[in-house]
């Protein structure tokens, strides 16, 4: 097969090209140029795309850079600033998946002849018996990166590879060790790329809207304390609140950006029985029996069902077997039925 | 790399070790080399040998150009908004201004005077050839414009991508700073030179031991500066008769990718008296340049499209942007640079695969 593995300059994707091409297929690596601002993540830097070129030239592969800034902007960086807005809490891994790797990027692919792309995602894709795809958990459960590219679809699936998805990190390393590549101790990416850690997400988005200062109060509305913006708080957040100790944790349970008011109480006080998604997506058939819930990217699963809402088919609501804590507006909660993945939606 | 140039710098590096600024009879042979490196600079651009200053290569001089004057007269220097980045940077960083052009690529000269008559300029930048669409400026009218407005500014122009096509010492003349870059001309990378002519207000930027007149310090790169020297004799000598060869290439070129592309945009002027031979930029409306590139990297041939940032991403041509280029055209950028070892063979491929490409590219993906 001709495939185009992304290559973020990490020893994951590294190790990924370096299998397909060990594998006897036609391999191309592209580097990303997504973020064209600050960044000190290491994601999109002038080392990294040359870490990238590096470890290609070693492999005897070619190497292009993309530029998708644009794409990037449009569908990461733009909405995950408008969602933080109106108090959602946005996943821009995700949405970058789903628009510009697994989408934009795919149809790139597609262009110039490519069968397949691949990425090293901690994921795996498997054959059910009826034939159909879907993604699974990469066998290192610690380093899962299921949640994150859940948003695949059949077309999608057939068409994305995830070569080191059945790799433990340790054997990932031991293997870009062995093979002299440049990257095989290179430390993993984990924050936001386009967020730098000097500055933060409340100096990022201070830059692109209006920041609200908002009070917090009790359940019994009663003045507890006052927040710099209330667009960085999120539901079910118990840190940085400004909150005095000595009192039980205390965990936001909403907020309203027409009052700017943070409400505060109980870890019982979070528990819902169901939930409200949008933008719901299966796999393939829609599960109507129980699902396990994982609703952020390392986080636990817990059972429950997925109601189909009325309209088109893109809302649903979420019945929880016993009470859970809220989820955030805006978060992915993904459907597990075993290790793989069933379909997603997001928080309402 | 021109063969002349491959065996000049072979040579020097294998010969002539000294540092040129040394004392004893090896830095004096290399020294010997240098100083006729330096003729031969000279020469090629219609300047004295004294008036020369060797650099690193064409950014540095364009670096040196626009700092150098601003930081002896203290005023802001200006340049056109198709300039090369090593133009616009150093300008913007300075504090200075970008003048528009004219939807024919050449600086619009009402607009260079309104901005001289806004506040005083040390030097206006203007290039002699566009690196991206080989559109080339008047510098004699340019010159004559700033004298009438603001006499005391002077005239500094980027002839990079100009060198290999044009006389340079008549086009030149106007112009009291002028940079020219080895590679550009199949000499070695790494080496280029800007003439500052006698009287034009200048300072170092670099500085230390004093080399090149005290304009340009650090110990000089003998062999890139010979193997230079010896792409631009050649470059020179031959001159008249590769603008004639490549001439009837490109226009069979453009001919063809005219008649095999619908939509096709050719954005360089047709007539060869307002741009250089080797250079030209098509748009391709309905094909991402990249894939573009990529495509015709698989099919054997290297072209490239409006500039590259570091990461070797592609950006959009701010020289597209400042002509006013449709932004469906800008995206599917393409260049093709032919030159003195371009051969029609090389052509023909081009011709032949090209077709094939967009025909790909366009196709909706099922």
């Amino acid at each position: 097969m001709r495939v185009l593995v992304m290559m973020s300059g990490g020893v994951d994707s590294s190790v990924a090209a370096a299998l397909l091409r060990d594998d006897g297929h036609e391999v191309v690596g592209t580097t990303l140029k997504l973020w064209g601002g600050e960044s000190d993540s290491g994601c999109c830097s002038v080392s990294d795309v040359d870490d990238a070129r590096r470890v290609a030239d070693r492999l005897g592969i070619d190497h292009h850079t993309f530029n998708f800034s644009e794409a990037f902007d449009s569908n990461v960086v733009d909405p995950y600033v408008a969602d933080h807005a109106r108090n959602r809490t946005p996943n821009p891994c995700i949405e970058c998946n789903r628009h510009v790797k697994f989408d934009a990027v795919d149809e790139r692919a597609r262009l110039l002849g490519f069968d397949a792309v691949a990425t090293g995602h901690h994921a795996r894709i498997v054959t059910r018996p009826d034939g159909t795809l879907r993604v699974a958990r990469g066998a290192d459960r610690a380093k899962d990166q299921s949640y994150v590219v859940h948003v695949l679809d059949q077309a999608r699936l057939a068409r994305t590879l995830f070569p080191i998805g059945h790799l433990a990190k340790a054997e990932v390393r031991e293997i870009a060790t062995r093979m002299g590549l440049r990257t095989a101790s290179k430390p993993d990416s984990q924050d936001v790329c386009f967020i730098t850690r000097a500055q933060g997400r409340g100096s990022f988005l201070g830059d692109r809207i209006p920041l609200t200062p908002g009070r917090v109060v009790d359940v019994e509305g009663t003045r507890v304390g006052e927040v710099p913006a209330i667009e960085l708080v999120t539901v079910g957040q118990r840190r940085g609140l400004g909150l005095p100790g000595g009192t039980d944790p205390r965990y936001v349970l909403d907020v309203d950006p027409a009052t700017s008011t943070v409400t505060v109480g109980s870890k019982d006080d979070l528990l819902v029985s169901s939930q409200r998604v949008e933008d719901l997506m299966w796999s393939a058939e829609a599960v109507t029996g129980t699902v396990e819930v994982q609703c952020s990217a390392h986080g636990r699963t817990a059972p429950a069902v997925v109601e189909r809402g009325d309209g088109d088919g893109t809302t649903a609501t979420v019945r929880w077997v016993r009470p859970q804590r809220r989820v955030a507006p805006g978060q992915s909660m993904v459907f597990y039925e075993g290790d793989s993945v069933a379909g997603g939606a997001r928080s309402c | 790399m021109r063969p002349e140039a491959v065996a000049a710098v072979s040579e020097v590096n294998a010969v002539a070790f000294g540092n040129p600024s040394g004392a004893h009879r090896w830095a004096r042979a290399a020294r010997r080399l240098l100083d006729d490196a330096r003729d031969v600079v000279a020469e090629a651009v219609g300047a004295r040998p004294s008036e020369v200053v060797f650099t690193s290569g064409g950014t540095e001089a364009d670096n040196l150009a626009i700092r150098g004057v601003a930081g002896a007269t203290g005023l802001r220097p200006l340049c056109t908004a198709v300039e090369h980045h090593a133009v616009i940077r150093p300008v913007e960083a300075s504090g200075g201004a970008l003048v528009a052009v004219a939807p024919d690529g050449t600086v619009d000269l009402d607009a260079l005077r309104a901005e001289l008559a806004n506040g005083p300029a040390g030097v206006v930048s203007v290039m002699l050839a566009n690196n991206e669409t080989g559109t080339l400026n008047d510098l004699a009218v340019v010159a004559e414009t700033i004298a009438e407005t603001s006499p005391g500014t002077v005239l500094h122009t980027d002839a990079v991508a100009a060198a290999a096509w044009l006389d340079l010492p008549a086009r030149c003349a106007p112009a009291s700073l002028v940079t020219v870059s080895g590679h550009k001309v199949g000499g070695p990378k790494g080496i280029g030179a800007l003439v500052v002519r006698d009287g034009t207000p200048f300072e170092a930027t670099l500085l230390g031991g004093g080399q090149e007149h005290e304009r340009r310090s650090g110990t000089q790169n003998v062999a890139g500066a010979v193997g230079f020297a010896a792409a631009l004799r050649a470059t020179v000598s031959e001159r008249e008769a590769t603008v004639a060869r490549v001439e009837t290439m490109r226009q069979r070129l453009v001919r063809a990718a005219r008649e095999a592309v619908p939509g096709l945009v050719v954005v360089s002027p047709d007539e060869p008296d307002r741009r250089t031979a080797g250079t030209v930029l098509f748009g391709v409306p309905g094909v991402a340049r990249e894939a573009l590139v990529f495509m015709l990297d698989r099919a054997g041939v290297g072209a490239s499209w409006g500039s590259s940032c570091a990461s070797g991403a592609t950006e959009p041509s701010h020289v597209l942007a400042a002509v006013g280029i449709d932004r469906a055209v800008a995206e599917g950028a393409l260049r093709i640079s032919l030159g003195w070892c371009s051969t029609d063979a090389e052509v023909d491929h081009f011709i032949a695969v090209l077709p094939g490409v967009i025909a790909d590219l366009r196709r909706e993906v099922a």
